[in-house]
């Protein structure tokens, strides 16, 4: 009996621990790796943690970013990724997670880090060019092979019987610029096709009225919504793995890479005759970078967003490129479509937020969840 | 079996026959619609690629680092819970003391609240927002969106398996044996040594492969304490669903087989144990 017993434990922790014993011994390509290089190599490691559809951008940019580092420095370089909704991903780097650079889909993202973790000063975005956004996007329809509902504009999303797919604005950031694309296009409907009215007093009456229709206008289109995800991924998994909804308002990069994924068979990508300019700004985190030693890795991880290099790998994976050459040669990846800042029409995120995102904001008045 | 048992009772022979028959034939189609069913399709969906595609899954840096985060934390958080649970257990079942029943709810609390309020639990107590926190982050000291917080909140998610499992068959054994013992001069480790320990054995190892399962499974709590970082603070759990959300189905369905498989492990461990013990009953 007492013989049995400890065979059986015996066995028990030989199943258990051998797949241990088995990963734990080091592998013979990181042991050589270090031959043949007279001079120590240095390793240093880089966390970024970023939103949820740039993880197959980041991939091919560590890769290239490595390689180049290497060549200019000498040290070798480990970038570790985090993805997540950017809301969510913010969070985590207020509560702690050792972020050395953020890559977050909105400024706003940034701007909750800077103010309530204090981890770098408060106007980060003047410290890289354009507003810190090496990259821009827009919100595009992505949906079902023909078009079976005929959606053209963000009016169509309002219809009944249609199902719209958008993930949760409270976490996401690709949700936040959703939302406000469509508030924006419809604005620009009830102001007459002019939107700088929005900012000129003498419409104070007229822009009014428009918000109101504005407001209306997402309280239908957030009963269409039947599933709030916390991330854009998640949301295209929705759309696209378990086929729920007729139309998936998504990143421009996000639908392209759905249609590459599972054909173009299966899907169309719709582009709004009108749809927002978005920016997801990037920034060293200046007080976790500093204690890892990681400043000069991480202000050149960023920099290299900006050369032809990186440009040219962002375009590959459909984010617009700010490099105007990079942006020439690619000028058939991206559709010309009318773009609307946000700093335009909601004066800043700073704004928009508090008034549409925030607890008890116009969100949370329109939607009911079922 | 069980109709023969049934049938030989009751009148009702050939009724009770029927009835019987068709409750086993709706449980085993509901089993194999919502176990078996999706199980299989893990494995067919792993294999899908055939079978180069589904063990090059596993030739991955962050899979392996997957596999290694998740096989440390079963390693820390098993015993740990083997050594406390069963010395709860023990106080609970031995002795008499006040606030006794506290201590049972309190070793419970982990069952009643969801996974995702535990991994919270932890991100409120050691966040970079609070004191504590934030003195361990100037101290370096990585306790969230490291492996550490992993570790203490599988530790928290599987504290009651051993307990649990251990308390009633204790109290049920009582302490006459115990006391036999003492009577005779055994001092208290030779008592837990020779006397209780032998009686729980199988209950014990029992538990311990029910508490592996599950802190090699746990998703919800790690979820939220680990961050998502690859290659550094995702377990096995985690990976799947980073290789799933990256398109990477073959690779997502190969790594989960692998959970999978651990619970055909412990499935058949566990049939064997509860085997053994019935045996023991029987003498």
């Amino acid at each position: 009996m007492n013989k049995k017993f400890q065979m059986t434990t015996l066995i028990l922790v030989a199943a258990i621990g051998f797949p241990f014993v088995v990963s734990c011994t080091p592998k013979n390509g990181d042991a050589d790796s270090a031959e043949g290089t007279p001079k120590v190599v240095k390793n240093v490691s880089l966390l970024n943690v970023s939103y949820d559809p740039t993880r197959e951008l980041y991939v091919e940019f560590n890769d290239a970013f490595v390689k180049h580092y290497q060549k200019e420095t000498g040290v070798n370089v480990d970038v570790k990724m985090s993805h997540g909704g950017s809301g969510k991903q913010a969070r985590a780097v207020i509560d702690g997670a050792a972020a050395d650079v953020v890559t977050l889909a909105l400024a706003y993202d940034i701007d909750v880090i800077a103010e309530k973790a204090q981890l770098f000063p408060a106007d980060w975005q003047k410290r890289l060019p354009d507003n810190s956004t090496p990259y821009t996007s827009t919100i595009v329809f992505l949906v079902r092979k023909g078009n079976p509902k005929k959606i053209a504009t963000w009016d169509d999303l309002v219809k009944p019987g249609i199902q719209v797919i958008t993930p949760n604005p409270k976490t996401s950031g690709g949700a936040r610029w959703n939302y406000l694309a469509a508030w924006g296009h419809i604005l620009k409907n009830e102001l007459g096709g002019d939107l700088k009215k929005v900012n000129d007093p003498k419409f104070a009456d007229a822009v009014k009225a428009a918000e109101e229709k504005a407001k209306e206008h997402l309280v239908a289109l957030f009963k269409n919504v039947p599933v709030l995800d916390t991330g854009a991924r998640g949301s295209t998994m929705t759309f696209v793995q378990r086929e729920i909804g007729d139309v998936l308002l998504a990143w421009e990069n996000e639908a392209v890479l759905a249609i590459k994924e599972f054909g173009t068979e299966k899907f169309d990508i719709v582009v709004p005759p009108i749809s927002i300019l978005a920016e997801p700004p990037v920034t060293v985190v200046d007080k976790v970078a500093d204690k890892n030693g990681t400043r000069e890795v991480a202000e050149a991880y960023l920099k290299f967003l900006y050369s032809k290099e990186g440009q040219e790998i962002a375009a590959k994976h459909f984010y617009r490129p700010r490099d105007k050459e990079i942006a020439a040669k690619y000028a058939g990846n991206f559709k010309e479509v009318e773009l609307f800042s946000i700093d335009d029409v909601f004066g800043g995120w700073q704004k928009a937020q508090k008034l549409h995102f925030s607890d008890g904001g116009i969100f949370d008045q329109i939607y009911q969840p079922k | 079996m069980r109709p023969r048992r049934i049938t030989n009772k009751k009148t009702g022979r050939l009724r009770g026959n029927a009835t019987s028959l068709l409750l086993i034939f709706i449980t085993t189609a509901f089993l194999a619609l919502f176990v078996l069913l999706p199980l299989a399709a893990v494995f067919a969906e792993a294999f899908r690629k055939g079978s180069e595609a589904y063990f090059a899954s596993f030739n991955d840096r962050y899979a392996l680092a997957a596999i290694r985060l998740t096989l440390l934390t079963a390693a820390i958080a098993v015993p740990m819970n083997v050594v406390f649970g069963v010395m709860a257990a023990w106080c609970i079942a031995k002795f008499e003391f006040p606030g006794k029943n506290i201590l049972i709810t309190l070793i419970d609390l982990p069952f009643a609240i969801s996974p995702v309020i535990a991994g919270l639990i932890f991100v409120l107590a050691f966040g970079r927002q609070t004191a504590l926190g934030g003195w361990l982050i100037e101290q370096d000291i990585k306790i969230i969106f490291a492996v550490p917080g992993i570790v203490l909140a599988t530790i928290f998610v599987t504290f009651p398996f051993v307990a649990r499992e251990l308390i009633p068959l204790m109290q049920e054994q009582g302490t006459l044996e115990e006391e036999a013992a003492v009577s005779l001069g055994a001092g208290g480790w030779s008592v837990f040594w020779k006397v209780t320990l032998p009686n729980i054995k199988w209950a014990l190892l029992y538990s311990v492969i029910l508490c592996n399962a599950r802190a090699m499974g746990e998703f919800g709590a790690v979820s939220v304490v680990s961050g998502h970082i690859r290659g550094v603070t995702n377990t096995i759990p985690l990976h799947v669903e980073t290789l799933y959300a990256e398109y990477s189905y073959v690779s997502a369905f190969s790594v989960a087989s692998l959970l999978a498989f651990l619970g055909l492990v412990t499935l058949v461990a566990k049939t064997i144990l509860e085997w053994k013990t019935k045996r023991k009953d029987k003498r």
